[in-house]
Order: C-alpha cells, then sequence, then structure tokens
C-alpha cells in the first residue's frame, strides 16, 4: 500500500471540504446561524449545474458561472424573506427553520429529479492526471483543492480590504452599532447568504463532477462540512482548509485500511480534536 | 408543588381549576385507552401503537429542546441504540424480549454518557450537529456489529417472539391470535411509557429541578448567579431524555421484531418526525406535542400515498409554524386563551391583601 499517495489523496479530497465548509463558516461568523440546510443546498446547486448543462449543452465549468448568479439570488432571497425573521437571541428557530428547508429541499428534488444517481459530464479532465513518481495526481481533484485556496484567499481579502468585508465584520461584531453607521445588517446578511451561495455552487461543481450524487447525499456533506469549520477552529479560514484536510486524510486512510472505515475514521478524527483541543485548532472567534 | 405559609395564609400554586378538570378526563380517557384491545381492530391498536411511541419519543425531545435548550438532531442514536441492545440481549443472550426492553434502555443512558460528554463541548447550533456526528458515528459503529446482522440487519427468532412473556394470558384473555397478541401487548407497553413520560416530565417540571431547568434555559448567567449548577441540570435531563428515547426503541423495535442499521439510526423516522411533531404542536409545553402527534398522524394518514410530497408538505407546514406561530398550535391556542392542561407557572393564590 502507497501511504503517501493515500495521504495526497486525501489532502486533495480536503480541498472539496473545505469548500463545502467555507461557505457555512461565512453565514456562522456573520449571522450566527447554522444552517442546517447546507448540504442540500450543495446537492441543489449540482442539479442546478446538470440543467444547465442538459438544457444548453455547455460545460459544467460554464454552467456553474451561469449558475453562480443564480444561486446567489435564491441565497439572497431566502436570507431576505425566511432566515432574516427568525435571527434573534432564540437559537431554535432558525435552527428549526433550516431543518425544514433541508426536508423540503431533499423531497422537492426527489421529486422533481428521481432518486437515481447523477453525475455531471467531466470529459477529459475527469481522467487526466499528472504522474509524479510514487504519486499520481488527478487534475481534477487537484483543481478543486487550488478552487479551495482561492476562494479562501479571495474570502480573506473581500473580509478585511473591502468595504463589503468591514460592513461583514461590524455586522458580525455589533449589528445595533453598525446600523447606526449605516449599514443596514438585514441587508449585509443577505449579501452574505448570497456570497455562501456562491461558495455552494463552486463546491456543488466540482461534487458533481468527482462523484456521482443523489438528493439524499446533502446532509452527509453538511457533516463534514461542520467537523471541518470546527476542528479548524471559529472564524479562521485557513483552519476550515486544515480542517478540511485532516478530514479528507483521515477518509482516506481509513478507507485504505478497509473500506467500511472511510466515513467512521473522518468522524474518529473530529471526536479526537473536539476531545484535546475543544475549540479547534486554529481558534479566533470567541462564542 | 404546593408551600404554604401558614402565617398569611397566601400558597404558591400550579394548579389550576381548568387542569384539575384536565386531569380527571385523562384518568376517564386512559381507563379506556386501556381497556380498548378487548373491542378495537388489530389495525386501529398499530396505529395508536406508533401515535403513542411517537408521543414519548416527541416528549423526550421536547425535554431536551423546549426546556432544557438543548437542541439535539442526534436522538436517534438513542432510539437505535436502545433497539440494538435489546436485540442483542435477545439474540446472543437468549433473553425474554421484555425484559431486554429494559436493557435497551439501560444502553441509551450508558451511551449518552460518553455522548454528552463530547456533545456539551459543542454550544447552541453546534451542539445540534454535534450530536448528530455522534448518532452517525454510533450507526457506524452498530453496522460493524456482526451478530446482530451487521449493515444490513436482522431479525428477533421466531421462538422469542412467539414466547414473549404475557403474550400466551393476553392471547387467552382476549381470544386473539399470537401475532395479535404482541401487538396488544406493545400497545400496553407503549400506552404506560407515554404515561410515565408525560407524568414524569410534568412532575420533574413542578419540583425545584424544573424550576431551575427553566432558569437555565432562559439565563445561564442569572442561573448561575443564584447558585443554579446549569452543567449538572443539563446532564440530568439529557441522560432522562436517553433513558425514556432508549427505552421506546427498543419496544418499537420489539414490535417490528425486525432491525437494520440505516432503519434504527435514521434520521427523519426518529428525529426529524419528532421534530416536527413539537414543533407544529408548540414547544415547551406538554400538551403541544399531544396536538402535534395527532396533526402529524392525520397528515401522514391522508398524505401517505403521495410519497415524498408529503414529506415536503410537512417541511413546509413546520417551517410556516415557526415564522407565523412559533408557539405552534397549542402555545398559539393557551396564549389566546390562558387555558392550560398541564400547568407549570407559580402562581400566588388564597390569603388576604
Amino acid at each position: 500500500m502507497n501511504w503517501l499517495d493515500t495521504i495526497v489523496q486525501g489532502i486533495l479530497l480536503g480541498g472539496l471540504y473545505a469548500l463545502f465548509a467555507a461557505g457555512l463558516s461565512l453565514v456562522f461568523g456573520i449571522m450566527r446561524l447554522v444552517n442546517l440546510a447546507h448540504g442540500d443546498l450543495i446537492v441543489l446547486g449540482a442539479y442546478l449545474i446538470l440543467l444547465i448543462v442538459s438544457l444548453l449543452g455547455l460545460s459544467p465549468f460554464v454552467a456553474a458561472l451561469v449558475a453562480l448568479p443564480l444561486m446567489f439570488g435564491l441565497g439572497y432571497g431566502l436570507q431576505r424573506v425566511v432566515l432574516n425573521r427568525v435571527l434573534g437571541e432564540d437559537i431554535l428557530p432558525p435552527l428549526l427553520v433550516t431543518f425544514g428547508i433541508s426536508v423540503v429541499l431533499q423531497n422537492g428534488l426527489l421529486q422533481g429529479a428521481s432518486a437515481d444517481t447523477r453525475r455531471l459530464p467531466t470529459g477529459d479532465i475527469g481522467v487526466a492526471s499528472l504522474n509524479l513518481g510514487p504519486v499520481t495526481i488527478g487534475v481534477l481533484p487537484l483543481l478543486t483543492f487550488a478552487s479551495a485556496v482561492a476562494v479562501i484567499v479571495l474570502l480573506n481579502h473581500m473580509f478585511y480590504h473591502s468595504a463589503l468585508g468591514r460592513s461583514f465584520r461590524a455586522t458580525s461584531d455589533d449589528p445595533v452599532t453598525a446600523s447606526l453607521m449605516g449599514i443596514r445588517p438585514r441587508m449585509v446578511f443577505a449579501q452574505a447568504t448570497g456570497i455562501a451561495m456562491m461558495i455552494v455552487t463552486i463546491a456543488a461543481l466540482y461534487l458533481g463532477m468527482r462523484a456521482n450524487f443523489d438528493p439524499a447525499i446533502g446532509p452527509a456533506r453538511l457533516v463534514y462540512a461542520f467537523e471541518a469549520v470546527i476542528i479548524g477552529g471559529l472564524g479562521s479560514l485557513w483552519g476550515t482548509l486544515a480542517g478540511g484536510v485532516i478530514i479528507g486524510v483521515a477518509q482516506t486512510m481509513g478507507a485504505a485500511i478497509n473500506p467500511e472505515w472511510q466515513i467512521l475514521s473522518g468522524h474518529i478524527a473530529f471526536l479526537l480534536v473536539l476531545l484535546f483541543k475543544p475549540r479547534g485548532l486554529f481558534p479566533r472567534a470567541f462564542d | 408543588m404546593t408551600t404554604s405559609t401558614p402565617e398569611t395564609g397566601y400558597r404558591v400554586e400550579t394548579r389550576t381549576r381548568t387542569s384539575r378538570v384536565a386531569g380527571l378526563a385523562a384518568i376517564v380517557l386512559l381507563a379506556g385507552l386501556f381497556v380498548l384491545p378487548a373491542f378495537a381492530s388489530r389495525g386501529l391498536i398499530q396505529d395508536l401503537f406508533f401515535i403513542f411511541t411517537m408521543l414519548t419519543l416527541a416528549q423526550f425531545w421536547n425535554l431536551l429542546a423546549g426546556y432544557g435548550g438543548l437542541v439535539s438532531v442526534g436522538q436517534q442514536a438513542f432510539v437505535g441504540i436502545g433497539a440494538y441492545a435489546m436485540f442483542g440481549a435477545v439474540i446472543l443472550w437468549g433473553l425474554d424480549p421484555l425484559p431486554a426492553i429494559l436493557l435497551g434502555g439501560l444502553a441509551a443512558l450508558a451511551l449518552a454518557v460518553p455522548f454528552g460528554f463530547f456533545a456539551f463541548r459543542l454550544q447552541g447550533a453546534y451542539f445540534a450537529i454535534g450530536t448528530w456526528v455522534l448518532a452517525e458515528v454510533a450507526r457506524l459503529v452498530v453496522a460493524q456489529w456482526r451478530a446482530v446482522g451487521g449493515g444490513t440487519g436482522t431479525s428477533l427468532p421466531r421462538q422469542a417472539t412467539e414466547t414473549i412473556a404475557f403474550t400466551e394470558t393476553i392471547a387467552q384473555l382476549l381470544d386473539v391470535r399470537p401475532a395479535a397478541a404482541r401487538d396488544i401487548l406493545a400497545y400496553w407497553l407503549a400506552l404506560v411509557l407515554a404515561i410515565l413520560a408525560i407524568g414524569g416530565i410534568y412532575w420533574l417540571l413542578r419540583s425545584k429541578r424544573g424550576l431551575a431547568l427553566a432558569a437555565v434555559r432562559d439565563n445561564p448567567q442569572a442561573a448561575r448567579s443564584i447558585g443554579v449548577d446549569g452543567q449538572r441540570v443539563k446532564w440530568f435531563v439529557f441522560l432522562a431524555a436517553a433513558l425514556g428515547t432508549g427505552l421506546t426503541g427498543a419496544l418499537i423495535y420489539m414490535q417490528k421484531a425486525r432491525i437494520s442499521p440505516d432503519a434504527a439510526f435514521s434520521l427523519s423516522d426518529w428525529t426529524a418526525y419528532v421534530i416536527f411533531i413539537v414543533v407544529i404542536g408548540g414547544i415547551g409545553t406538554i400538551e403541544g406535542p399531544i396536538i402535534g402527534v395527532l396533526v402529524f398522524f392525520l397528515l401522514q394518514t391522508l398524505l401517505a400515498q403521495y410519497g415524498a410530497w408529503y414529506l415536503m408538505i410537512l417541511g413546509l407546514v413546520s417551517i410556516g409554524v415557526m415564522l407565523a406561530a412559533p408557539r405552534g398550535l397549542w402555545g398559539s391556542f393557551s396564549h389566546r386563551t390562558g387555558i392550560q392542561l398541564f400547568p407549570i407557572r407559580r402562581r400566588l393564590t388564597g390569603g388576604r391583601l
């Protein structure tokens, strides 16, 4: 067994998990909202891209570009119409509402697209690989990982070097004071969810090209995303990437020992971090 | 709870006249439900079994989330472990399924200790997903347990299901087939469990501990400042809910007699439905889950043939309730009319000004 190869594949898989997690982390950081429908929204994004691919005959990458503004609009609308109404001191209403959305999305997709597994067409890129001695790296996983890094760089840049990011940080710290400065928190929340949905679209693109998907796989993606966020520590996007990588490596190593242990070993890695570093490896936020 | 101060004649009471009338009506209703198997069809008994078990699960989830502020999305772990412990005891040790149910409850209680140890490291919404992850871990580990069928599951052995304690007596007494007698036994147990759950939770909420629980939920800092140990209260509620959920899980699977990890640890069957029941009926009330389970059963009966539409409608209804009437059906009704069948609010009565 080639352990080096297993680890490299795990790291690249971690890129995908970091993409799952980045949107979750963004929304939580700004409005303390944990969206239990996050995984199902990723799956919805994958179906949307598939729909565009089959309707317009585009490549998945171009289709994802088309899907980006649509998903932004969905996130914006969802936040304005539904989620803004349940945000508050009590964490119960947003949890229950997003849980309801998760169930509605899963069953809506089941009704609209059947339970058959689907896959985005990848063309040549799906099988292309770079041969680096003992390790063979698929181009698609490499691209996934590079996209995750790019998303995190862009998010960090936006957060710390743009007016939008400043309003995000201000609202996150204190919505009331921020609104005194002319920021409208509800608008900021809607923009943040919209941006999170754009990240979701990118995650959906790679999810759909990497493996088969069906309407029921959303919750498991949410769980991986959540584990990556907790392992990384709240508020740290690079930490989230590290968290994704840890889950990814744990899963590929578990799978290398026994295929049945793949998912379980990811969870165990998460529990170990929770046991020894309850605030994550690179905590920044205190809440 | 009644504390009297003789000098003034004031009393702190939670009972109201409505609650006394409701209590009497409940006793009549329960007496009726106990003798029901003598007349009712097997289908009705099975439906009521489903209603009672879901009601018990809902009461315990409501205790956690509505009173304890602990929104768990991982209660299916306790249903599953309770059911699997029962199956394990029957298959491996040849125990009678009836005492094995108790063992199922104890297994869930034992699992709750490490479960809580991890989950309590997470706050609020993260607690919710944390419990979910832990339930997944439990499912994946149990799926490795070959002796009870691994990932594909197994059935209770025939000789065990046919000789469950009391079924023979019930069969003779009511003149029914053994299979129907098993359903009746399960029905009675489910009824008793539901009564114990509701009675126990009501008793808890009226006790000093219940007051501490509400204090911790509403304001942990203020509760702490008056000497309430929030962590201890939360542990108590969590363990109690695990025990009750585990017993219910074992009972459900004694009646089903067939188990698989995906079914016994199903998020939608044992947690999502339960959340809908509590939310639609009214979270943080004892009456809420009772109303909720009836609405849920009605919706299921009406819409079950539409498959995925049914779950979508259930999801939309609960989102709608959360947006329009976050107190739920009973909560809104109670808020408007002031009627409470299980009042827990302390009121000052009696005496003269």
